[in-house]
């Protein structure tokens, strides 16, 4: 059997993330062709339903990534993005989710290295949990 | 009548095509629902690219446009444009990347086509729920705040006010011309630096239209592109500017001595100084932290004897606020510290200088008027530069700080000038990087001086006998050679301010892995940062020589003249928007707003955001517990449809059945809205 290849959903902020995933990609760093990355305008934006929705229709684990504490370009929507994590570890354990499936980093605009070596690391931490238990959640 | 969606997937060349089979892309695209016509094209970008969208969007009534290709960042704008040259709504397009995202970090071709499908399935997925929006415009304060006044904020203020418009020019220590004053020659051409850089000290305090603030920091920056508030913090000098004359008797008496950060710790200055006697404004001041009357001790000597009743010592700081269009950072570098490499005796070696420190020595109105000299007075026999100190070292500061070698080279010529021929002089490099206008020429000519050049990082500098010692691998020859010298100068690198990251945060600006700011692309938007209205000049954004720092400065003087001389820009509409009707007027979204952007409406219970201030991040659509705030071209269908094009046909079978729970609403219905609209 192949290896299991989890699907990835990155939600990143326009200002440091994305622009970090685009150096990584001028840089030619090799990632998971199952990461999938979505491009908001700030971490702040994302809201808790775009996560559960992500699980729920096939992703195996979620990133949400944005500028380093202190450098959103929107003052602070990133610490609200880590007030919402943390609500939402708990709704997810609540649904049956692992909770190590979502993840937040900080990875800053010119940290290309840093995004490909984030979306690898998260590959194979998802690898080990193994695929969603969202059958399992839909079952309820 | 369903959407009319045209997609069209670019090979970039090989970039993509390299990889991803495009064709078989557009071929998939044809089949998504609402796509009328799916193309794929060498380069969507060129004109006939371009062209190729408008008439398609002319001739087949294209009502949605999608373009798989390189990074939004790139290329967003050219597509947006072309879309409206033929007539479509810039906000009815979707740009997707499958170059940088995909083609470029995908091992497998095979892999990387059905990366590329889900990327172009998300775009399309979402584009149906795309709105009309229309940019705001917004008037352009005319008046542009410069920070700092070193070669390049002197260099912008001047463009800028030589264009007609009034600069605040903020200036943090007491007088202008930053590091570049401190030097006595210039490479290549040896001009002395306060022969050229005066000229323009003086011309930016004559300027009418330049307002000088020495002594002044910026300490918070509200609004937004075009129309800035800036408040400044004016530190009291203790000199009343308008009595002073400048003649300097006050600095003459006053008893507290303190090293000089001016001279780089090789001088004195007294607690009422000035930096030089070319100083601008020639003003002294007090330095507080020092002076005995402001300490509470009796003294008081300079208030004594001022001729002119100059002296104030009930100064208070003052907090002065200012109106500006735009702005331009020129906040400069530090000179790397080089205590923390202890193997080269700096700070426990008398005759272990910093290039700074050489310069002041060698510089007529430093503290030996110009004579290089040793601490006791002699001449050194000889000398031993080493390059590259704290620079191209990865313990430290991995990059080149580009200036080095070029001043090493300014001093083995000025050593052999002022010194004569018999001293030695001795250069330890990793490399020579002499790229600019006439620097080859004058490495060759340095070396004709008969200058000694050994290839290699020196290990240690240490003391015998009263004389240092040189070791160091000459890896040229491979092997270790002992050079004895007098004196030893350490090239020392640029490096951000020590205060980088708090400016980076007042202006609200990024630093690079270097700390450097960040400038909006490296290549081709060296002096525009990710924030709208906000340049950089100078070696702020990264290290640089003087004519280069010259160019940067007229780049950026020019792209906030641009904006200036427009008088307006337009501002995106992708901002936040709260349906009234969903409202339940919970105020949560209120607190949350970092701008203030949100009103309540007491009369009708709902939540209301002021466009003028809003800037768009979400965070009241992140949290609206009632979905009723939205981020105009992030609404919540199209997130919500782009994860199911990403994820669809995924081979979980929870991904099936989610797909067939939750079908994408149907696109007709919208569509229908759209065109009616
Ligand atoms: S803009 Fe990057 S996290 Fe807010």
């Amino acid at each position: 059997m192949e290896a299991f290849e989890p699907t990835i959903i990155a939600f990143v902020c326009n200002w440091c993330t994305y622009t970090a995933a685009d150096l990584a990609g001028t840089a030619r760093m090799v990632q998971s062709p199952r990461l999938r990355l979505v491009r908001m305008m700030c971490t702040g934006m994302v809201d808790p339903k775009y996560v559960i929705k992500a699980l729920l229709s096939g992703a195996d684990g979620v990133l949400i990534s944005g500028c380093h504490p202190g450098d959103c370009h929107y003052i602070n929507g990133n610490y609200k993005a880590r007030r919402r994590v943390k609500l939402l570890n708990e709704i997810l354990t609540g649904f049956g989710f692992d909770e190590r499936r979502l993840k937040l980093t900080w990875v800053g605009a010119s940290e290309g290295n840093e995004f490909a070596a984030t979306v690898n690391r998260m590959v194979e931490d998802i690898r080990a949990l193994g695929p969603s238990e969202a059958a399992a959640v839909q079952a309820l | 009548m369903a959407n009319r969606i045209g997609v069209y997937v670019c090979h970039c060349g090989t970039n993509i095509a390299g990889k991803v089979d495009v064709a078989e892309v557009a071929r998939f695209a044809r089949g998504l629902r609402g796509v009328a016509v799916a193309r794929d094209y060498k380069f969507m970008c060129s004109d006939p690219g371009q062209e190729m969208i408008i008439r398609d969007i002319r001739e087949l009534g294209l009502n949605r446009v999608v373009v798989a290709s390189c990074s939004p960042r790139l290329h967003e704008k050219t597509f947006q444009n072309a879309c409206l040259r033929a007539g479509l709504n810039p906000f009815l397009f979707q740009m997707t990347c499958i170059r940088e995202h995909c083609s470029w970090v995908t091992a497998d071709g095979l892999e990387a086509t059905d990366k590329a499908k889900h990327i172009v399935a998300a775009a399309v997925a979402r584009v149906n729920y795309h709105e009309a929006l229309y940019s705001r415009v917004e008037k352009v304060h005319p008046d542009v705040l410069v920070v700092g006044a070193g070669i390049a904020g002197m260099q912008v203020a001047l463009d800028i006010s030589r264009a007609g418009h009034n600069v605040h020019l903020v200036e943090r220590g007491p007088s202008i011309g930053g590091h570049m004053a401190q030097f006595d020659k210039t490479f290549p051409t040896l001009d002395c630096a306060a022969c050229i850089s005066t000229p323009k000290m003086v011309a930016v305090s004559q300027e009418p239209r330049i307002n000088l603030m020495t002594y002044a920091e910026v300490v918070d920056i509200k609004g937004f592109v075009g129309n800035y508030t800036a408040t400044v913090r004016v530190k009291p000098r203790y000199v009343d500017m308008r009595r002073c004359t400048g003649c300097g008797l006050c600095m003459e008496k006053c008893p507290t001595k303190v090293p000089s950060e001016f001279e780089a710790g090789m001088g004195e200055r007294r607690a009422i100084y000035r930096n030089s006697p070319q100083s601008v404004p020639n003003k002294p001041v007090i330095d507080a932290a020092h002076c005995r009357q402001l300490g509470g001790k009796k003294c008081g000597v300079c208030a004594k004897l001022c001729p002119s009743g100059a002296i104030d010592f009930e100064q208070k700081e003052q907090l002065v606020s200012m109106d500006v269009g735009t702005i331009v950072l020129a906040t400069g570098f530090d000179v790397f510290d080089p205590t923390p490499l202890g193997q080269y005796g700096f700070g426990r070696y008398d005759n272990v200088l910093t290039g700074l420190q050489f310069e002041r020595l060698n510089n007529a109105v430093g503290p030996t008027d110009g004579k290089i000299q040793m601490k006791n007075g002699e001449k050194p026999g000889s000398v031993g530069i080493i390059h590259c100190v704290g620079s191209r070292d990865t313990n430290h500061h991995p990059y080149c700080s580009r200036v080095c070698c070029m001043y090493a080279l300014k001093y083995d010529h000025l050593i052999k000038d002022k010194l004569g021929h018999d001293t030695q002089v001795y250069n330890f490099y990793i490399d020579m990087r002499c790229f600019g206008k006439g620097y080859e020429e004058f490495y060759r000519r340095v070396q004709e001086e008969g200058v000694h050049f050994i290839r290699g990082r020196p290990a240690e500098v240490t003391d015998e006998d009263g004389h240092l010692v040189i070791t160091c691998e000459d890896t040229l020859l491979g092997r270790i050679v002992r050079v004895p010298v007098d004196m030893v100068i350490l090239c020392t690198a640029m490096t951000p301010r020590a205060d980088a990251a708090e400016v980076a945060r007042t202006f609200g600006i990024s630093q690079g892995l270097d700390r450097f700011f960040l400038e909006e692309h490296p290549k081709l938007g060296p002096v525009s940062t990710a924030t709208d209205g906000i340049f950089l000049a100078g070696t702020c954004q990264g290290p640089k020589d003087i004519p280069d720092a010259v160019a940067h400065a007229s780049g950026a003087a020019c792209q906030a003249l641009s904006l200036a001389a427009r008088g307006e820009v337009t501002i995106s509409p992708t901002i936040s928007h709260i349906d009234p009707d969903i409202c339940s007027g919970c105020k949560s979204c209120i607190d949350l707003c970092a701008y203030s952007a949100i009103e309540f409406d007491e009369r009708r219970r709902v939540a209301v955001v002021n466009e003028a201030m809003c800037k768009g991040c979400g965070s009241c659509a992140g949290h609206c517990p009632s979905g009723a705030a939205q981020i105009r071209h992030f609404s919540e269908r199209s997130i919500f449809t782009e994860l199911s094009g990403m994820l669809a046909g995924l081979p979980h079978p929870p991904a099936a059945t989610v797909a067939m729970a939750h079908p994408i609403p149907a696109a007709e219905t919208h569509g229908q809205t759209a065109q009616g609209a």
